[in-house]
């Protein structure tokens, strides 16, 4: 053992690591992303690491180590497990026999995701054992012990961790390298009994896992991570349960006080029934304090029901915590103290504060896709259109100026949104904008079914040559693989016209002049056409020389920031200036200065 | 002793980086530490933190408002926004150099730092400004501005270690032709 400062995503990976891990895949996602990054940089060539096309691809590819014997992990976010669902529920019925950990990880708020769905509703729907860490430490053994579980228990186990867990940092205490367990697979063992699913196989599995699932809550009952802690006075009648890094809001909130009797649930489900019977008894009162649903707060009033008890529950239901959004140190805190009745602590009074800037995320200075918005921008000025984003660093091509996105529902939905708008509205000119790495996750079978039923639209791939937003993971279209090999790249272009789109252009978006004329062109065409705006993320390559604004020409009529909205270009003492240490040269401001007073940058 | 950091900036400054340094200077006095930052889509650009926590009985990364013994702040409306979580009468150590968001170019709003400087003037903190371009300029590079504040930070007295300690952390961790770099920027005073 030694210590070492981990963020929590890293140290699920190297607990998971010191489990005996074989393989991991799994498709990036905040705050999900640095399990597997991790995993990648402590490889010493005896894990298979693979950023798979999907989550769907993802959890099938684990599955089938899994049912080889192999120890493996599978990592997404929330809304990936969506995608993953159909391969979810069935693996459910069938099982494994290596461990098998899906990492699923939520994001109350939500900072960085579509919805503010709990995974732990997933873990009682397709009826998985699911462990819920609270903490960087607990994060790291108890991703040990989910492999055991799910070993002994020849199941797939979720991992549930938030963003709090997965970004904190702590330092924490690790094995040396001599303790790691060392799993070697025993193969794949033909047993069509055991790995076909049938509809008898699957009576006789639901029967299994109902069984099972009923002696795992009395285990759970008895598993260390979930607990009881005694009031300070036995006198206290009231409690508090909670979970996840909630509960660490729970422990601060009562430190140096009288603290009420307190529930830490780790496992949601199958939920620890018997533990939560011993927790009630002697209650008249409890308060969950939980993030997302409120899950433990419908277990126990169910245990009150079922047991005959008069404990009042409160906590989301009831009003008493807020329902949506994260919980904090001081909302917790506030929750505590109208609960038990204490004083709220005063905080400092200060005065009034002048009006903070608002700081919203923008497309970075030199993104090329400020400049593929920009020119569908400028084709399209005047006529009748509709822009259906997508998931990636280009939603942000909602915000003002360019104003460029007027849907984004999930990962790949513009495409086929875009169809079903052009359905309605034959009259409008319909575009959807998709990424590259979004584009190989979900889009393509998208494009199918547009093509084959004559919708008439045009496809926008955004192609930067990476999975920008999640930090710059590699895809089918960057001939890199987490393994290290330089591989043949996915074409793009060659997708498309494989699925039956006849025009296919690929064009730099930072010439501006040949990009509008394209949009023009293609976007007249009828039926489904597609035009790639090809150009590196701007993060990923070196930056030419900033572009210099000369003063003389300038007439500050600011239509470069108006239009572009560039992070790069300010306005310093009323006039318009270059911010050099933004600024990459990618020169697309100075083919939208109305006088040429913007020059220099890459050609110069 | 129990010490809270905030950290706060605009994506781009360093943050994150001082964080880890601060962390692996508490870790070297045997300290534990546990820390909680922004990461990901609000980074470039958007409003940073970072909550550093050091000493014994913590149990979250993150604390309460009015739980901060020291704001290093690398720009003066991000002083002004986690101000909340100062102690009373703790200490605030700013960049008095604001950053200009996108939004306040389109809009030619008037936002220029020095509302925000006097404004931390008003307030009951010990406040320390420090004008971080005119130090980088004066160092050669504007990438050692975190370095110019954690000295600061340090010289204050509120951390928990010396200058020399923060110096033999960061040979640990910056690639050995930055170290003598870093090193005068740790150790300028104003």
């Amino acid at each position: 053992m030694h210590k070492e400062f981990l963020m929590g995503n890293a140290a699920i990976a190297r607990g998971a690591v010191a489990a005996g891990l074989n393989l991991i895949c799994g498709y990036p996602g905040t705050p999900s992303t640095e399990v597997l990054e991790t995993t990648a940089k402590n490889n010493d060539g005896s894990i298979y690491v693979e950023w798979s096309v999907n989550e769907k691809a993802a959890l099938e590819l684990g599955a089938g180590a899994a049912y080889s014997g192999a120890r493996s992990m599978v990592t997404m976010k929330q809304v990936g497990l969506n995608v993953a669902s159909d391969p979810l529920m069935s693996l459910a019925y069938i099982g494994v026999k290596g461990g098998m950990v899906i990492m699923v990880a939520d994001d109350p708020g939500p900072i960085s995701s579509q919805t503010e769905q709990d995974t732990r509703h997933f873990a009682s729907f397709s009826k998985l054992p699911c462990f819920d860490p609270s903490s960087v430490q607990e994060a790291y053994d108890m991703i040990q012990e989910a492999f055991e579980y799910s070993e002994k228990y020849n199941t797939p186990v979720l991992f549930r961790p938030t963003t709090r867990v997965c970004h904190g940092y702590a330092s924490i205490n690790v094995k040396d390298k001599e303790e790691y367990r060392v799993n070697a697979p025993e193969g794949f063992v033909k047993d069509s009994s055991k790995w076909v699913i049938f509809p008898r196989l699957s009576y006789n599995a639901h029967m299994h896992i109902e069984k099972r699932n009923a002696e795992l809550s009395d285990v759970f009952s008895e598993y260390s991570r979930n607990l009881v802690i005694p009031a300070s006075e036995s006198s206290c009648r009231k409690g508090i349960a909670s979970h996840g890094i909630s509960y660490t809001y729970v422990q601060e909130a009562l430190e140096g006080k009288s603290a009420p009797k307190v529930f830490k649930v780790s496992t949601p489900f199958p939920f620890p029934e018997k533990m939560a019977v011993e927790f009630l008894s002697g209650l008249d009162e409890v308060l969950c304090i939980e993030e997302l649903d409120p899950i433990i707060e419908r277990e126990l009033t169910y245990v009150c029901g079922k047991y005959h008890l008069s404990t009042k529950i409160y906590g989301k239901l009831t009003g008493n915590v807020k329902t949506a959004g994260e919980n904090t140190c001081d909302s917790v805190a506030e929750n505590i103290a109208s609960f038990i009745g204490w004083e709220k602590p005063d905080t400092a009074v200060l005065p009034e504060t002048p009006e903070l800037p608002v700081r919203p995320p923008v497309l970075c200075a030199g993104c090329p896709h400020r400049a593929s918005f920009f020119a569908v921008k400028t084709a399209m000025k005047g006529k009748k259109s509709v822009f259906c984003g997508d998931i990636g660093c280009y939603t942000l091509g909602n915000a003002m100026p360019l104003d460029m996105v007027d849907t984004c529902l999930c990962m790949g939905a513009g495409v086929n949104i875009t169809q079903g708008i052009g359905k309605i509205e034959p009259d409008t000119s319909c575009f959807a904008f998709v990424g590259d790495s979004t584009f190989f996750a979900s889009a393509i079978t998208g494009v199918v079914n547009a093509v084959y039923n004559q919708a008439d639209m045009t496809l926008i791939v955004l192609d930067n040559s990476t999975t920008a937003m999640t930090g710059h993971q590699p895809h089918p279209g960057t001939g890199r693989t987490m393994m290290g090999q330089v591989v043949d790249k996915v074409d793009i272009s060659a997708v498309l016209r494989g699925v039956g789109v006849k025009t296919v252009e690929t064009v730099n978006p930072l010439e501006l002049d040949k990009a509008v004329e394209t949009v023009k062109r293609v976007s007249a065409e009828k039926g489904v056409k597609a035009i790639i705006f090809k150009s590196p993320c701007a993060v990923l390559i070196k930056p030419d020389k900033p572009v210099t604004i000369d003063e003389s020409k300038c007439i500050n009529c600011k239509k470069c920031i108006n239009s572009l909205g560039c992070p790069g270009i300010i306005i310093a003492d009323g006039k318009v200036k270059i911010d050099s240490s933004l600024c990459t040269g990618c020169r697309l401001c100075t083919q939208v200065c109305p006088v040429n007073a913007i020059g220099g940058g890459c050609n110069e | 002793m129990n010490k809270n950091i905030l950290l706060c900036g605009v994506g781009g400054q360093g943050i994150v980086l001082t964080s880890k340094l601060t962390a692996s200077c508490a870790m070297e006095k045997g300290m534990s530490v546990m820390s909680a930052e922004t990461i990901g889509m609000a980074q470039k650009g958007g409003s940073v933190f970072s909550f550093l926590r050091l000493g014994e009985n913590i149990y979250s990364p993150m604390f309460g408002k009015g739980q901060a013994d020291i704001i290093i702040a690398f720009e003066p409306a991000e002083a002004v926004r986690m101000l909340p979580y100062l102690k009373k009468g703790g200490t605030v150590i700013v960049n008095t150099n604001p950053v200009i968001p996108v939004t306040s170019a389109l809009k030619a709003s008037g936002y220029c730092g020095t509302e925000m400087l006097e404004y931390l003037r008003k307030c009951d903190i010990k406040l320390m400004e420090v004008d971080g371009n005119k130090v980088c300029r004066e160092l050669g590079s504007p990438k050692v501005l975190n370095m110019v504040m954690l000295g600061e930070a340090i010289r204050s007295g509120v951390l928990p270690f010396t200058v020399d300690d923060a110096v033999d952390a960061m040979k640990k961790t910056v690639k050995p032709q930055f170290a003598e770099l870093n090193e005068k920027a740790l150790r300028n005073q104003n």
